[in-house]
């Protein structure tokens, strides 16, 4: 064999090696387009012009409950949801760090539900919530804080290694969507419209230990520092999600660190008369998360809190932010009207 | 560090780029160094047992070769001035001094593995005397962690100290050098047990790098994985399922079971040997095959010949011929005529081969009841041999292609059965389920859809069925030669297309990753 025609057959084989490893990773990995799509929610931040006023963090008791579209809509704010599905306090914390690599918006609104765990309890939701988002610093540290004691690093850098099983169950969305997927999300905001009224709550567990790990404090902490040094106003809110239980011994623990740091702290489960929460229209899940009406009630209420308390000014007179706002705008109420007709609720 | 976890592989790739752009005096202190680094990670406390046994080992043999140099010395010296009365009369004393040494460092390194993988059932079966006789009193068991490793470095410390004693090899003058034939990392994990005769000849040798010799290595790599993470890691689910719940799964599920795990053991052990002698390959270090297609075996007499070749040939060289060579053996003769000593002589120590074996493989009694099940089996065969020739002179048997068929598939069932012994570990269990085979009738669950429900998918069995017929079609190419030299004469894409779809293979239908606990070599806890 000629030195030449070895050099050409091993960039052959390499090229085809590498182009084919490429190929089956994005058919392998988890599309979220249909089902489970809160794992589309992190990625699509980056497909987006970052210009946020506010930045919202948290899990599902942020992406389900707020409508970003309605801050823009009554009051100029200019917003976007970063959660994923029981997303933890260590991976908020990186994803905001990940978040002002691109931006620094005034106010961060952080739910404090997270708190509750002090180690990732699932594999999955790691996965959710870390492979959506883009390579850095930020997601390699929120990478080795969220790994269970089965996970490898190396599965998040090859995630072909970790669905390297998925060939048995694609379906015709796994090479639809394959390089582009499908937009899911409004600004993070994940919307139902369906209604599952609130019969009854559950009873709450007694726990042994009312007090948060020093994990989660740890990141809580790190948390506030980062905001405390970028300029940036954080705001701690519980939504009114009726279940998980919200303990009145972790209320405690929660107003006292916003006092000792300064910081506006809402429950919004003691504003839900205020707000106008009605748990027999306004949740799709028997009091789990809002359905669309309660996440614009909320919205609505917030956008005040927000005008009012920290200062945030309307843009709605930006003639770009306009344009953007008017297809995302456009893009809600498709769905809006979509799932009104799935539910058969179309008047 | 299990041969299938990516710090494996990391560590194995690092490794051979370290050792071929090191300067080639390096190599060697590079194995060892890597050979340690990878025992210090399996477990630091391991390090001390090795570093005893290796130490020992060296200068045991160290002091016996100087003995044997010494004596050779005085009888040149001596030559004329001795009579050949008086040469051998210094011989036998010289090499019985010799022997004291070698008796001393035995029982050190025996008295090592004894205590560390034995002593915990010693006191139990104790213990359960004591409760026979009555007694309270009850001893506590020892809190020790096995060595990685032990059984097989040991054996092959011993096989060296032996061969320096026959004078057979000569005793290694350099530390370093026993050290790396001790402690050889790829070899920890489930064997060969290698001779000194053999591995010396490569294993501090200086390597160039050959692309086509790594590139063969690393196939036979690839290779073993296919077999342990695509094939014994698959199957292992349905395996212990059955053998989890012996009172539900009786019947034709414990028939399935010990034909699946007779697959698991045959992937997972053979898989690990090809890694093993794979990586060695790549790093220009030769090792002796340790299978021979063992189920193609006709008799289990061939068997033994065939399967874990490294490990039947060391009891065969370092047990059996002491065993039946030794005095007490050729005292037999004497006591029941030549004919019958030397039988009972055969018997006695195959005996003792087997109940070691037994032991080897585990501190339990159904390693005990494998090994003398395994005896009494070859020794019957042997005492009906001249029955079976009168058979076949009377009734001939044409031994076509049918016959050894039907041979291999008895001699393959036979192996099943024995191998239920070290599956369900409970010998009451293990006869338990035997019997069920032929009075529970159950199999119907071989076609109802049963055996979905045993942890496998319908996808799961598909992958099964050709991972075993791929396992057969390499065997069957086997038989005229290796198939890896075949495929080199092919056409450069086929092979490209032969060994990246082997990967492929390996990546998507391993079990591996999450969802999956990692197994362990079957042949790593013996």
């Amino acid at each position: 064999m000629k030195p030449t025609g070895t050099k050409i057959k091993i960039a052959v084989s390499v090229i085809i090696v590498l182009v084919s490893l490429f190929f089956l990773q994005k058919l392998l990995m988890p599309k979220y387009v249909a089902g489970v799509v809160e794992g589309a929610f992190i990625a699509e931040y980056y497909e987006e012009e970052k210009d946020f006023d506010v930045i919202f963090i948290g899990d599902c008791e942020v992406y389900e409950n707020f409508s970003p579209i309605v801050l823009w809509e009554n009051y100029g704010i200019n917003s976007y949801i970063r959660g994923s599905a029981e997303q933890y306090i260590w991976q908020s914390y990186y994803l905001l760090e990940d978040t002002l690599r691109y931006e620094t918006p005034e106010v961060v609104v952080f739910n404090i539900q997270s708190l509750q765990f002090n180690t990732s309890q699932s594999e999955a939701y790691n996965r959710m919530t870390l492979e959506g988002m883009e390579w850095s610093a930020a997601k390699v540290k929120a990478i080795l804080a969220s790994m269970k004691e089965d996970e490898k690093f190396l599965d998040y850098v090859f995630p072909l290694l970790r669905y390297h099983t998925r060939w048995s169950e694609l379906t015709s969305s796994d090479l639809t969507y394959m390089f582009d997927g499908k937009k899911v999300s409004h600004n993070g905001y994940y919307m139902r419209v369906d209604v599952r009224p609130v019969t009854e709550i559950p009873d709450p567990r007694i726990l042994g230990d009312y007090s948060f790990g020093d994990n989660a404090w740890k990141y809580l902490e790190k948390m506030a520092a980062l905001c405390e040094e970028k300029g940036i106003e954080l705001l701690l809110i519980k939504a009114p999600s009726l279940y998980p239980h919200w303990y009145d011994q972790w209320e405690v623990q929660v107003e006292e660190f916003a006092a000792e740091h300064g910081l506006r702290y809402i429950n919004f489960l003691e504003l839900i008369d205020e707000i106008g929460i009605d748990y027999s229209t306004d949740t799709y899940d028997a009091g789990l998360h809002m359905n669309l009406s309660g996440a614009e009630k909320l919205a609505n209420y917030l956008g005040q809190v927000l005008v009012d308390d920290f200062g945030l000014t309307d843009r709605r007179g930006e003639a770009h932010l306009q344009e953007i706002w008017a297809e995302k705008i456009a893009f809600y109420e498709a769905e809006k009207e979509a799932q009104y007709e799935l539910y058969g609720m179309k008047e | 560090m299990l041969f299938t976890s990516y710090g494996f592989i990391g560590f194995a790739a690092v490794l051979l780029l370290l050792y071929y752009t090191a300067a080639k005096k390096w190599q060697g202190p590079l194995l060892l160094l890597a050979s340690y680094l990878f025992y210090f990670i399996s477990g630091p406390a391991g390090l001390l047992y090795i570093l005893t046994t290796t130490i020992s080992t060296y200068w045991t043999a160290r002091v016996m070769g100087r003995d044997m140099e010494r004596q050779s010395a005085y009888l040149k010296e001596h030559t004329d001035e001795l009579s050949r009365e008086e040469k051998k009369t210094y011989r036998e004393s010289r090499k019985k001094v010799r022997l004291r040494w070698m008796v001393a460092c035995l029982v050190l390194n025996l008295g090592i593995l004894v205590v560390v993988k034995y002593a915990n059932f010693l006191i139990h079966n104790v213990n359960g005397a004591l409760s026979v006789f009555g007694q309270d009193r009850q001893l506590s068991f020892l809190s020790i962690a096995q060595p990685l490793g032990i059984s097989f470095y040991t054996f092959q410390a011993i096989s060296y100290l032996v061969d320096v004693y026959r004078g057979t090899v000569p005793a290694q003058r350099s530390l370093p050098r026993l050290a790396l034939f001790i402690s050889y990392f790829p070899q920890l994990v489930q064997g060969p047990i290698n001779r000194y005769g053999d591995l010396s000849q490569t294993l501090w040798g200086e390597h160039r790098f050959d692309a086509g010799r790594v590139s063969r290595g690393l196939q036979r790599v690839l290779w073993g994985y296919f077999k342990k993470m695509v094939v014994a890691d698959r199957i292992l689910a349905a395996v212990t399922t059955i053998i989890g719940a012996p009172d539900k799964y009786n019947g034709a599920y414990a028939f399935v079971g010990m034909v699946f795990y007779t697959v698991q053991l045959y992937a997972d052990f053979t898989g690990g040997i090809d890694v093993t002698i794979g990586l060695s390959e790549a790093l220009g270090i030769t090792m002796r095959e340790n299978f021979d297609r063992p189920y193609f075996s006709k008799s289990l007499k061939e068997y033994w010949r065939r399967w874990h070749i490294s490990m039947c040939s060391w009891f065969r060289d370092y047990v059996f011929y002491p065993v039946s060579t030794s005095k007490a053996m050729q005292g037999l003769a004497k006591r029941f005529g030549k004919k019958m000593g030397r039988r009972l002589a055969v018997y006695l120590s195959t005996i003792t081969v087997w109940l070691a074996t037994g032991i080897w493989h585990g501190a339990n009694w159904n390693f005990v009841v494998w090994g003398l099940a395994n005896c009494v089996i070859l020794m019957v065969s042997e005492e009906l041999e001249p029955l079976y020739s009168r058979f076949h002179e009377r009734f001939p048997v044409k031994e076509n292609k049918g016959f050894q068929l039907f041979q291999m598939g008895r001699t393959f069932l036979l192996v099943c059965c024995l191998n239920l012994f070290d599956c369900f570990v409970d010998v009451g269990d293990t006869l338990r389920m035997l019997a069920s085979i032929c009075t529970v009738r159950n199999w119907h669950i071989l076609w109802d859809g049963s055996l979905l429900q045993l942890g496998l998918t319908g996808l799961d069995y598909v992958i099964l069925l050709l991972g075993v017929a791929a396992m057969l079609g390499v065997s069957l190419g086997q038989g005229s030669g290796s198939v890896r030299d075949k495929l080199a004469k092919r056409s450069y894409p086929v092979r490209f297309a032969v060994w990246y779809g082997l990967f492929l293979i390996v990546l998507l239908m391993g079990a591996y990753g999450v969802g999956y606990d990692a197994s362990q070599f079957i042949y790593n806890q013996f």
